[in-house]
């Protein structure tokens, strides 16, 4: 099986400190990290690949230095990696991304399956993986918690979704998303650290990849960030007072503040 | 698309610097200077008092001649979800900003209660009810809201953030090539371009974003349940209910559910948990964990416990938070009936806020209080639990 | 303190550091409490590729030294010395077959063990034949083109999990030490099996059982070297992983000391933490500078194997000794500095206090060591290069 695995290098804590006192970021001591989502995905691919015979090639859109995310999915398992990264593709929305990863994706050719996690952690919107899908015109499950049988290009999982489980199956080649659930994804192997500090990763441009200059980038995305700002934090002890119904009251209102 | 700095106002103040969420600007001989990756969020034109920033947006082509808001009003095995109401009232609200009309599209098959939405601000309803549509199958789902889009041209469209909409209101949005916001907090309308402002949190929620998709259309949002409030009920409202066509055999329908299996055990760990309702010694006895769970359950939280009751065995030692348990950091920490001992506070204490309830004035829990209660909690916990279940529209 | 690690050292450390942190951790309570073998985390270990360090690369190993086991060894042994040592113990069942095994032998056993597809264990040990090794009862009669064996083995660590075994037995009972002969013995064998599991005060992952041979059968190509050679093979098999079990010692030195250490700063007494009083500052000291010189000691002893030294016994048992005395005494008084909370089993010191006192005991007594040193010392004459 030719089995694609999409990756994101994200920055290592799902929060950017907030210095209080001047209102400004902290940037200090985040280091970069393969989008944890992400190692669920890439453990399943390579299981895939042990299990049925192949290949996993793993991909990811992002500024050198998302190498080294790259080289860390070799040394847990991966046979390729291959970096997309252009000046055109920075500040590409989740529309841009799935549309590089595409244009990656029809260029690697002859795959079987795509398997991406199910969101990032900073980004949050989990949804390259669906767009991703009808670029490439193929069929899509999300949230898939286990992969039981794969037989004749057939695939059926088990989808993780609020209710409980869905059995579905859907033909391949396709994309699904993965949650945690699905594996206990495994520790980089020594031989596998020592092929990745070797190994060669191409990276290819826009040219490469044959990705039109206005869906790419900034020019490509539909939506736009317009504003950012910090929201105000205040920490305050407060015992509440007044009868227990005006106290409830009060709690549910700050409650409904948070939640 | 440019970002300009003007050498000659920039003082290299360096003001600019740490406010940019990706860590592209510095300075270099005295001078601000961009690095790769900006995303033009304009953050750092803010924060410079000098005027010496300035973003260029090129004007894109405006998508023409598309009017009204609709919300995606999500059902499951003919029952529509809170979030489809809660979405129809904020609908409506956005409506009304622009003037324009309400629209609500439901697909399934025997949805009950679709006028339902009218009385919560819908104009029209575009119900697709069919047997096809009873496996709630995306493929299916995706032709057809693409087709009504495409047909009906709405300005906005809202969906929830649910397993479902998250997976194939996407695919609906690449298809149309336009822009889709995930997880919005809040939804506005910008009274110069009646454009849509869609804010989210972003880098766990220490800076917030806002979002327009300015010239494609319809702008698209996901919104998790329960941000937005379920609005008032009218129930002499009046609007339409238009019957949607569906041809199966039109659509290729590449997935297919073989058996779905609902899940009766406990959903939330405690690890991952955003709420947790936990207990102590002031529990008295296991079955008025019930209570606890009962809490829970309305908050969609995790139920935790100090050590006392799980050496009681009162509750498996799974759900213990402290220093011979778990550390916990949700958003909220409800702590009922546990004086909070030094080493349940070292599992705890981090936790953004954190209610404590317990009968004891004195108890050491509320010294990291955020908001603390004195009292009897089984007076308080069903009494919070049932104002909840209320504003929530469950009793 | 910078001890020179290669880039491949590096990564066997990172690699070990994370299995221990990530998987050991969080289960090593319950494996004590249930006396539980590590089956999943060795599995962990496997994948890693941690067992190919101490196999030669013609064999699928990666023909790392001494040193590279005693990094290993350590950092797992820092989340819990019950799976270091099972870890360990396959090395020290893996040596007399990588120092005398023949060609062929070789190509039978050891990609096995470099994959961790299968365990091993080294059987000398019995009843009534512990420091005085020479006292052992096992037999190995010549028979036809086989032997049969005959005796038991007690207290095998991995006993009943491994499945290759290098056992120490008599061909020649006549000719006292000098009538050993060291064999390759596969679980499974009719006539070996396994007696109870015993019930330790630590380590109580690691499995310890008794092998039991009833009239064993086995081939003549599982001798290994020649007849008579038993305990040549034994004291160069224990002279090769004293280090590792030195290396142990360190590793569950150094997490009694940073449990110690991080305890001793949040907890508070009399309005401050008790890291701010002294005489707890002086334990610590004591117990970080004790560590350190041990670690220095074993260190050096591996890095004197590795290149190439004929006779490093005394080394070996110096960095035994000193480092084993030391996490006795490190682990002990972790639990002091924790108060009454290190007593109790919620906390991980007395755990690591109860896992400290076997490394003074098996690989040779202390006690014994010291004499191994002594003599070593006076034959050369106290003097050094």
């Amino acid at each position: 099986m030719n089995i694609i695995v999409c990756i994101k290098q994200v920055p290592g804590t799902t929060e950017i400190k907030i210095d209080p006192k001047t209102n400004t970021l902290v940037r200090e001591g985040v280091k970069s990290i393969v989008n944890p989502f992400d190692t669920y995905a890439l453990e399943e691919g390579v299981r895939l690949k042990e299990r049925y015979g192949g290949k996993v090639t793993v991909i990811t859109m992002g500024p050198p230095q998302a190498e080294e995310a790259l080289r860390e999915t070799i040394s847990l398992g991966a046979d390729e990696a291959i970096l997309l990264s252009d000046r055109a593709f920075a500040g590409s929305d989740t529309w841009a991304t799935s549309y590089v990863l595409s244009k990656a994706i029809t260029k690697i050719a002859n795959y079987d399956i795509v398997i991406c996690g199910r969101q990032t952690l900073d980004g949050d919107t989990g949804q390259v993986g669906p767009e991703l899908s009808e670029m490439l015109k193929i069929p899509f499950v999300s949230y898939v918690s286990k992969i039981e049988e794969i037989k004749d290009k057939y695939i059926r999982v088990q989808r993780m979704i609020e209710e409980g489980h869905e059995i579905i199956e859907t033909t391949l080649p396709a994309v699904i998303t993965v949650v945690k659930e699905i594996n206990v994804p495994r520790l980089p192997s020594l031989r596998g650290s020592m092929k990745a500090k070797t190994a060669k990763i191409p990276v290819w441009t826009a040219a490469d990849i044959g990705a039109e200059a206005d869906k790419a980038g900034i020019p490509g995305s539909p939506t736009r960030v317009v504003r950012i700002f910090f929201p105000k934090r205040e920490h305050k002890s407060e015992m509440l007072q007044g009868t227990l119904e005006e106290q409830v009251a009060k709690l549910v209102e700050q409650m409904e503040k948070i939640i | 698309m440019t970002i300009q700095i003007d050498v000659e106002k920039c003082t290299g103040c360096g003001s600019c610097v740490p406010v940019c969420p990706f860590g592209v600007m510095e300075l270099v001989n005295d001078r601000a200077r961009v690095k790769e990756g900006c995303n033009l969020c304009g953050a750092c034109v803010d924060a410079c008092t000098f005027d010496a920033i300035k973003i260029e947006k090129a004007e894109q082509k405006v998508s023409e001649g598309y009017k009204g808001v609709w919300v995606f009003a999500e059902q499951r095995d003919g029952k529509l979800k809170s979030v489809a109401y809660e979405l129809v009232s904020e609908g409506r609200k956005l409506a009304n900003k622009l003037g324009t009309e309400l629209g609500a599209v439901c697909l399934g098959h025997n949805i009950k209660d679709v006028e339902q939405l009218v009385c919560y601000g819908a104009d029209k309803i575009y119900l697709a009810d069919d047997p096809a549509l009873a496996d709630h199958n995306e493929d299916f789902y995706t032709e057809l809201l693409l087709d009504l889009i495409r047909k009906h041209r709405p300005e906005i469209l809202i969906a929830g953030a649910t397993s479902m909409g998250r997976s194939f209101v996407p695919r609906v949005a690449a298809l149309l090539y336009t822009g889709l916001t995930a997880d919005c907090t809040g939804l506005d309308i910008d009274p110069e371009t009646k454009l849509l402002l869609q804010t989210r949190p972003t880098f766990g929620g220490n800076v917030m974003a806002t979002i327009m998709c300015q010239a494609k259309r319809p702008q698209m949002s996901t919104v998790r349940p329960h941000v937005f409030k379920k609005g008032t009920h009218h129930k002499e409202r009046k609007g339409q209910i238009i019957k949607v066509d569906f041809k199966k055999e039109a659509v290729t329908a590449r997935t297919k559910l073989v058996k779905f299996i609902e899940d009766l055990t406990e959903k939330v760990k405690l690890d991952e948990a955003e709420i947790i309702v936990s207990g102590g010694r002031g529990l008295g006895k296991p079955e008025n964990f019930q209570i606890l769970k009962e809490l829970a359950e309305v908050l969609g939280a995790a139920v935790g416990s100090s050590r006392p009751p799980v050496d009681e065995g009162w509750i498996p030692y799974s759900h213990q938070v402290g220093q011979t348990g778990k550390t916990v950091c949700p958003k909220l920490y409800i702590a009922c009936g546990i004086s909070g001992s030094v080493q349940h506070i070292a599992g705890m204490g981090t936790s953004e806020c954190i209610i404590a309830i317990n009968e004891d004035p004195n108890a050491p829990i509320f010294q990291v209080a955020t908001y603390g209660v004195v009292g009897d909690m089984f007076k308080v916990i069903p009494m919070l639990t049932e104002k909840l279940k209320r504003s929530r529209g469950l009793i | 303190m910078e001890y020179f690690l290669t880039e491949q050292q590096k990564l066997i450390k990172s690699i070990a550091r994370r299995i221990a942190e990530e998987r050991i951790l969080p289960v090593r309570a319950e494996l004590d409490e249930k006396e539980q073998f590590p089956w999943e985390i060795i599995k962990d270990i496997a994948n890693a590729d941690l067992f190919r360090i101490f196999i030669p690369e013609q064999y699928e190993g990666m023909g790392e030294g001494s040193f590279a086991l005693c990094i290993a060894v350590e950092e797992l042994s820092r989340a819990c010395a019950g799976v270091a040592l099972t870890y360990a113990a396959d090395a020290l069942g893996a040596f007399p077959l990588l120092l005398y095994a023949s060609e062929e032998q070789k190509q039978q056993y050891l990609p096995a063990i470099a994959s961790g597809a299968r365990l091993t264990a080294f059987g000398l040990t019995e009843s009534g034949a512990g420091s005085d090794a020479g006292a052992i009862k096992t037999t190995a009669k010549r028979d036809g083109d086989g032997y049969i064996l005959n005796g038991t083995k007690q207290f095998i660590t991995n006993g009943g999990e491994a499945e290759i075994y290098t056992v120490i037995a008599l061909t020649d009972p006549t000719k006292g030490a000098r009538g050993a002969s060291a064999f390759i013995v596969e679980k499974g064998t009719p006539g070996f099996t396994f007696g109870k599991k015993e019930k330790k005060m630590g380590i109580r992952c690691s499995a310890t059982r008794e092998l039991v041979f009833h009239n064993c059968r086995i081939p003549r190509e599982n001798l290994l070297s020649r007849e008579g050679m038993g305990f040549i093979v034994t004291m160069k098999t224990l002279d090769s992983s004293r280090p590792g079990v030195g290396a142990l010692a360190i590793g569950l030195a150094q997490g009694a000391l940073e449990a110690a250490v991080a305890y001793a700063r949040q907890r508070v007494q009399f309005g401050h933490p008790v890291s701010s009083i002294q005489a707890v500052q002086h334990m610590l000291a004591n117990m970080a500078m004790e560590l350190e010189a041990a670690r220095a000691l074993v260190y050096a002893t591996a890095k004197t194997i590795d290149s190439g030294a004929k006779d490093f016994t005394e080394e070996g048992a110096m960095a035994k000794v000193f480092a084993t005395d030391m996490a006795m005494k490190v682990t002990t008084d972790a639990v002091q500095v924790f108060g009454g909370a290190g007593y109790m089993r919620d906390y991980p010191v007395e755990k690591m206090m109860r896992d400290a006192k076997i490394n003074q005991i098996y690989e040779g007594t202390n006690q014994v060591l010291r004499n191994v040193i002594a003599l070593e010392l006076l034959r050369r004459k106290g003097l050094r290069d």
